[in-house]
């Protein structure tokens, strides 16, 4: 039986032959996209800088030196680039509390969604979607306006005699957190809503059935059976988070850069791309290692979702 | 035990506002295996969780030893639910599972250990302690979800239609053993089911609901045998219905005269009046014989054999219909063939007089 299978015909070789001719343009894109870019940035990584920007063929790694150290320009002596490590602290930092800031708003409110009768819910992710489908620069603008010092919070706040001088949120690492942590909370709902829509809730009643408490069961049953779509939302939020530009330059005015800003300050003024190209790969590994830690982290206990 | 008073539960407002139980009093005992059999949409299952604490009666009062019920949220009622769906938790073993209440109620974790060796080996689940619940068939998921809810030794265990996703000779092992489980640990079950075979078989008490309210709560054999309303005669096994004159009720005797104008005793339930009445007989209660000297005489219509009985379904000369159920056992033979003038026959007192 196997001799007969195990040697393919003339037609099935041909249809092997065409599945590939098929699939080339496909490949073809999916190589060229993926790898292209990165190829060049890699490759611009290790060359000189030009004068006036761009690159000069000449083998350098000066530009990965850069990107953790520096060299004091009097007696040569090699110490860590602070400004480049502040900048990557608080870019991973605030990624960070964005991400737990959209688990703790967004769990809520996909609980609630998910929750509704089902002719609702339609209605309530509009709610959130409809945000998530208005321009990035709109949304960011739209939260300065209710956190500036002549903003909606501080005129009401001072309106109702709980502050006198308005708080200066915006420009300051707070702001850039408030406006990410809004720009990006749909990407951890929907997922999260995801996950919650197919979870079976007799397995909730089955959990105060047999003397669980409210925080038992959203511990014990809800958080394990979610968790695929916590993990989702997480790395949505997160990735993002981390390799934000418009955000941080809106709301941080310039003075709280992050990893995407002082990306873009070295192809424009910096004139310094091969810098830019090896903290665009720096940017790259870390949300690589992250990732890779998380899915490890969370993939221990394996969830069969059922 | 459970004492339920008058308890009514409502749902929506105004025009669809809809009564899933009507005013319901009920005691259930101790050591008890009460059945709430109907059809779906009865009010069965809401009953079940309003004792589980799911449901918030709008009116009425559920207590259990004096102690009132409703005031307690689900999660302190000494009550464990086998669900219908199982609800089994997916992420956890088997033996993780039959763990949880008991670990919720903070149980010593040696106690736990033996505790749950013991709900395996009852319900012979010992050898999938670690498997997945997902990769068990639907009966083992029915024994866990069973040892589930018993390990924590409620005082009353409530199953919510635990045999319908389970194969004909599956369902009929597990009725035995469910059987077997109850008396085993003296642990009041109550149970939910709209299979009337299942109720008769397993139940202590039985109580037959409709539209939310309870029609009649009796033994298997008194629902059976004394069915008091046509709803529950009709629900419950076969039944003929005859449409009879009461002249005269004395007790549970009554004197009624048939379609036919033939006189017979008959039993009356409580609540039966004279006059205009419909008289109830089960098909295995009457016999077919030659019209002459029967009770009421017709044509053979059809005949169906069952294997362990044989259906006559005989055309009354009053148009109505009767079915007579004959056990086809050996030297029994009615030698009778479709088109025949038969009668039919059966005892006094046999039949039952209904309240409506």
């Amino acid at each position: 039986m196997a001799d007969v299978s195990e040697v393919p015909s003339a037609r099935e070789r041909a249809i092997v032959r065409n599945r590939w001719l098929l699939l080339t343009p496909a490949l073809a894109i999916l190589i060229f996209a993926a790898s292209g870019p990165l190829l060049i940035t890699l490759t611009y990584s290790f060359l000189t800088p030009g004068d006036y920007g761009g690159v000069e063929w000449k083998f350098s790694t000066d530009a990965w030196f850069n990107v953790i150290l520096q060299r004091d320009i009097f007696d040569d002596t090699l110490m860590f680039a602070d400004a480049h490590l502040s900048i990557l602290w608080r870019s991973v930092k605030l990624s960070l509390m964005t991400t737990i800031g959209a688990i703790i708003l967004g769990f809520p409110t996909a609980y609630f969604i998910a929750t509704r009768p089902k002719a609702h819910r339609d209605f309530w992710m509009l709610l959130i979607i409809i945000p998530f489908w208005t321009n990035l620069l709109i949304r960011t603008f739209a939260v300065m306006e209710l956190i500036r010092n002549e903003g909606t919070l501080n005129t009401l706040l001072m309106a109702v005699g709980i502050i006198d001088d308005p708080i200066q949120i915006l420009y300051t690492e707070t702001a850039i957190m408030i406006g990410m942590l809004y720009v990006y909370l749909p990407l951890m709902v929907l997922p999260l809503y995801a996950s919650m829509e197919r979870l079976d809730f007799s397995l909730v009643e089955a959990g105060y059935d047999l003397y669980a408490t409210r925080f038992a069961v959203l511990r014990r049953i809800i958080l394990p059976l979610v968790k695929p779509g916590l993990i989702a939302g997480s790395i949505l939020v997160f990735v993002p988070s981390l390799g934000a530009y418009v955000t941080p330059r809106v709301m941080g005015g310039g003075k709280q850069l992050m990893l995407g800003n002082l990306i873009e300050l070295q192809f424009g003024q910096g004139r310094n791309w091969p810098l830019g190209a090896a903290l665009s790969i720096t940017l790259l590994a870390i949300v690589m290692v992250a990732l890779i830690f998380y899915v490890r982290a969370a993939g221990k206990e394996e969830v069969p979702h059922g | 035990m459970i004492e339920i008073r008058n308890v009514s539960k409502a749902y929506g407002a105004g025009k669809s506002r809809f009564l899933a139980l009507d005013d319901v009093s009920v005691t259930i005992r101790e050591n008890e295996f009460f059945t709430l059999l109907g059809p779906s949409g009865c009010g069965k299952t809401t009953l079940l969780r309003t004792i589980a604490g799911f449901v918030d009666p709008t009116d009425g009062s559920v207590s259990m030893n004096g102690e009132d019920l409703l005031k307690l949220p689900p999660h302190s009622r000494p009550v464990n639910t086998v669900f219908q769906s199982y609800a089994l938790f997916p992420h956890l073993t088997v033996r993780q599972n039959i763990a949880f209440g008991l670990e919720m109620l903070g149980k010593p974790k040696a106690e736990i250990t033996r505790t749950v060796d013991d709900m395996m080996a009852l319900v012979q689940m010992t050898a999938m302690a670690d498997r997945q619940t997902g990769q068990i068939s639907g009966g083992q998921q029915q024994r866990v979800a069973l040892a589930r809810a018993l390990a924590p030794k409620p005082k009353v265990l409530l199953l919510d239609e635990p045999l319908s996703a389970l194969d004909f000779k599956l369902r009929k092992d597990m009725q035995i053993e469910l059987k077997r489980l109850q008396t085993e640990t003296g642990i009041t079950f109550v149970f939910v089911t709209h299979d009337q075979e299942e109720a008769l078989t397993m139940s202590d008490r039985v109580a037959v609901m409709k539209a939310g309210s309870i029609r009649q709560i009796g033994s298997p054999r008194d629902i059976y045998d004394r069915p008091a309303e046509r709803f529950v005669a009709d629900f419950i096994g076969d039944t003929n219905f005859i449409p009879v004159e009461v002249s005269q009720i004395a007790g549970t005797v009554a004197q009624i005269k048939l379609p036919s104008g033939k006189m017979i005793e008959a039993r009356a339930v409580e609540g039966a009046t004279g006059g205009a009445s419909t008289l109830a007989v089960r098909p295995e209660h009457a016999t077919l014989g030659i019209a002459q000297d029967a009770l009421m005489a017709g044509t053979l219509k059809n005949i169906v054999y069952f294997g362990t009985d044989t259906h006559y379904h005989v055309d009354l000369d009053g148009a109505d219909s009767f079915v007579v159920r004959a056990q086809n056992t050996p030297g029994n033979k009615l030698d009778f063939s479709v088109g025949d003038a038969v009668g039919i026959t059966f005892p006094p007192q046999v039949g039952q007089v209904l309240r409506d």
